[in-house]
């Protein structure tokens, strides 16, 4: 740790703010790591962090799931998955729960990981839970042009993905909380580009700050976002140079747009958002699981009590919920907030109760 | 909760724990299972230590060891982690059909070369083979036994230190990055060794300054932490900067958003020490080939009683939570 990190966390401390200041992140990565890293520890007082919906799990309705848990009921492919979508529940079970039941379930690292699974297992079909943002989804799209490449027949992704800049515009449409400035993702930047969050500073006038990760990025990004805020400027700064280019990474984004079209697509807690999603191109078709497994999935039903929906838009923070920490707990989670690691309410249990 | 064995069940947090709280103790016999490293029997005037295990890794062959060296270090460590001195191993083994037989000796020269190193000889034993596709091409039990003088567990108070003899998280994510075939897995390798050295070069100057003593495998450095703290008044702070983690470990664990703090260790021993004392358990301690690194990595408070934390490097504090299931890589 070396002296200007040190004096660095010591300034940010003692920041003065005359004013209560609420500033929302919409990054799973970073809801955890201002707890991790113990920045969220040394917050200047008046300051209040908002977790937006940022976590792919948990923005993810309990229909995909749903749908997801009947494919293996009915078609019995081989299902990979993010090991973090194992302990969400659905509207009646879990993939972990059907795995116990002798689901054929792998946990995968990668979306290739799946693909090498299909390319070995001819006899099976294999389906990949396509879920993530923009950081995922061009590992994604690459899978299955891999996919159509080597003619590998047996694989299929059910597509989840979806688009975080539509999200944050609902968010700031709908008006529902006072955010003073947004600190922006510094993975999905790295895609998508620092330009791509402009209409925030530009048509909505809140300030912006495109932030790394390490302890060094999130007091910097969030100490030059407070001085926007309280200079009353409403500009979009980059404070994650080292990664993230005005234009991002357009390799990336030619490979996603290549097997990827924008689609609406329905977000836990806000509902359908236009344009928001990513679906499979019709060229693709063939690799589509929705259309390749064809099923009738039960009834959608969410948990009575569970607020995630809430909680991703900001209304409310993890402890406002009456069931965190009580009813609802990482071994029994009643939404996928408290069980993805990327969720604030798992974040908040794990590292928020000192 | 549901009426299954879930992956969850195995882990070591707080899932296991209430399995073998609720239902494997209160029908095996709440007052005979001693939940501890080992159990301490009294027969005749002697004290024996005695505890079993059972390994199912997989891969069974990894950077720095096997299943059969893993399965003798990790009971040798068992019994050391009481104060006991380990002398005899069973050996059990359910062997797969189809299983090679090169591999099976190969497993089993590991077993003697750990078992010949540790001090220990394997003096009785069982086989067993499943059907194809019943077993995972080997599981072994090791259960040990060894002579205790005095179990090393003491009153624990505010002011005690806590130590350890190196890196963290060697071992799990080694494993891991084999598993997982990650192209970056140049340089991890399992720390996989004995600590009976360690601890009895400990002991025999400082027989009385080790409070407590436990190696940090499956859950990592703060599941023991937490085991320690649980309805205690004390708590445990863990300064993160004097934490050592190689630079590979690290890398893997910042790629998948692993914790390094709850990854198994195989050749590591957590110790809370007498304060005065501590400065010259970690000469000794560094004297000893599997102590180099030897190091203070917290201490015990009067705050937070009953919570293990982490004193981040900026000066923030976070809680180290109990584990509740194995941890999984992160998604974006």
């Amino acid at each position: 740790m070396n002296d200007k990190i040190k004096k660095m966390a010591l300034d940010f401390r003692s920041y003065k703010l005359d004013r209560d200041v609420s500033i929302m992140e919409v990054c799973g990565t970073h809801t955890t790591e201002f707890f991790r890293t113990g920045v969220k520890d040394i917050f200047p007082g008046r300051l209040r962090l908002i977790d937006g919906p940022g976590c792919p799990v948990c923005v993810t309705p309990n229909d995909y799931l749903d749908r997801a848990i009947e494919i293996g009921r009915v078609h019995s492919p081989i299902i990979t998955t993010f090991g973090d979508m194992i302990k969400v529940p659905s509207s009646y079970s879990s993939l972990g729960m059907e795995k116990a039941q002798g689901m054929d379930i792998e946990v995968v690292y990668s979306p290739m990981d799946a693909l090498e699974l299909a390319e070995k297992n001819d006899g099976r079909e294999v389906m990949f839970l396509s879920i993530g943002f923009e950081t995922t989804a061009p590992t994604e799209a690459v899978a299955v042009r891999e996919a159509r490449n080597r003619n590998i027949k047996n694989f299929s992704i059910l597509a989840g993905n979806k688009l975080t800049p539509p999200a944050v515009r609902a968010l700031l449409d709908a008006a529902e909380v006072n955010i003073d400035g947004f600190i922006l993702p510094g993975h999905v930047s790295a895609i998508i580009g620092a330009n791509a969050w402009r209409f925030i500073s530009d048509e909505y006038k809140k300030p912006c700050v495109v932030t790394g990760f390490e302890n060094y990025d999130l007091i910097k990004g969030t100490s030059v976002l407070l001085d926007l805020i309280t200079g009353g400027k409403t500009e979009l700064l980059n404070e994650y140079t080292r990664v993230v280019r005005d234009k991002g990474n357009v390799h990336a984004q030619e490979i996603m747009w290549s097997v990827f079209d924008v689609s609406d697509t329905a977000w836990r807690g806000i509902g359908v958002i236009p344009g928001s999603g990513l679906a499979l191109k019709s060229e693709y078709a063939s690799f589509d699981a929705a259309l390749k497994f064809p099923v009738t999935p039960p009834p959608v039903k969410e948990h009575a009590g569970c607020r995630c929906g809430d909680l991703l838009r900001g209304v409310i923070i993890p402890t406002d919920c009456p069931l965190f920490g009580k009813a609802c707990v990482p071994e029994r989670p009643v939404g996928p907030c408290m069980v993805s690691t990327e969720g604030p309410c798992s974040a908040y249990y794990k590292y928020g109760r000192v | 909760m549901n009426g299954k064995i879930m992956p969850g069940h195995g882990s070591g947090g707080k899932l296991m724990n209430e399995m073998i709280e609720k239902t494997i103790k209160k029908i095996l016999g709440n007052d005979s299972i001693q939940i501890d490293d080992s159990a301490i029997l009294n027969i005749g005037s002697k004290k024996i230590a005695f505890t079993t295990d059972s390994f199912t890794i997989t891969p069974i062959v990894f950077p720095g060891g096997t299943i059969g060296s893993l399965a003798v270090n990790g009971t040798v460590n068992d019994l050391a982690v009481m104060g006991a001195k380990p002398l005899y191993l069973s050996c059990a083994l359910i062997l797969e059909e189809g299983l090679e037989i090169s591999v099976l000796e190969e497993i089993l020269i590991s077993m003697k070369k750990a078992a010949d190193y540790a001090g220990v000889s394997i003096v009785t034993g069982d086989t067993k083979v499943v059907g194809k596709g019943k077993g995972d091409k080997i599981f072994i039990n090791t259960s040990g036994i060894g002579i205790i003088e005095e179990v090393q567990r003491r009153d624990i108070e505010p002011g005690d230190l806590v130590i350890i003899n190196g890196a963290i998280g060697d071992h799990g994510i080694a494993v891991m990055a084999q598993r997982n075939n990650l192209s970056f897995s140049e340089g991890l390798v399992s720390d996989c060794a004995p600590l009976c050295f360690l601890i009895g070069s400990v002991m025999k100057k400082y027989p009385e300054s080790v409070k407590f003593m436990r190696d940090p495998t499956r859950g990592g450095v703060a599941s023991v932490l937490n085991e320690i703290v649980k309805g205690r008044s004390f708590g445990i702070k863990l300064v993160e900067k004097s934490l050592l983690i190689k630079k590979e470990v690290h890398g893997v664990c910042e790629l998948l958003g692993i914790d390094p703090l709850y990854v198994a260790n195989e050749g590591k021993v957590v110790m809370i020490v007498k304060k005065d004392d501590t400065g010259a358990i970690l000469d000794i301690m560094r004297t000893v080939k599997e102590g180099q690194d030897s190091r203070i990595i917290g201490e015990v408070t009067s705050e937070f009683p009953g919570r293990a934390y982490l004193e981040t490097g900026i000066g923030g504090k976070r809680i180290l939570p109990l584990l509740t299931e194995e941890q999984l890589p992160r998604i974006c």
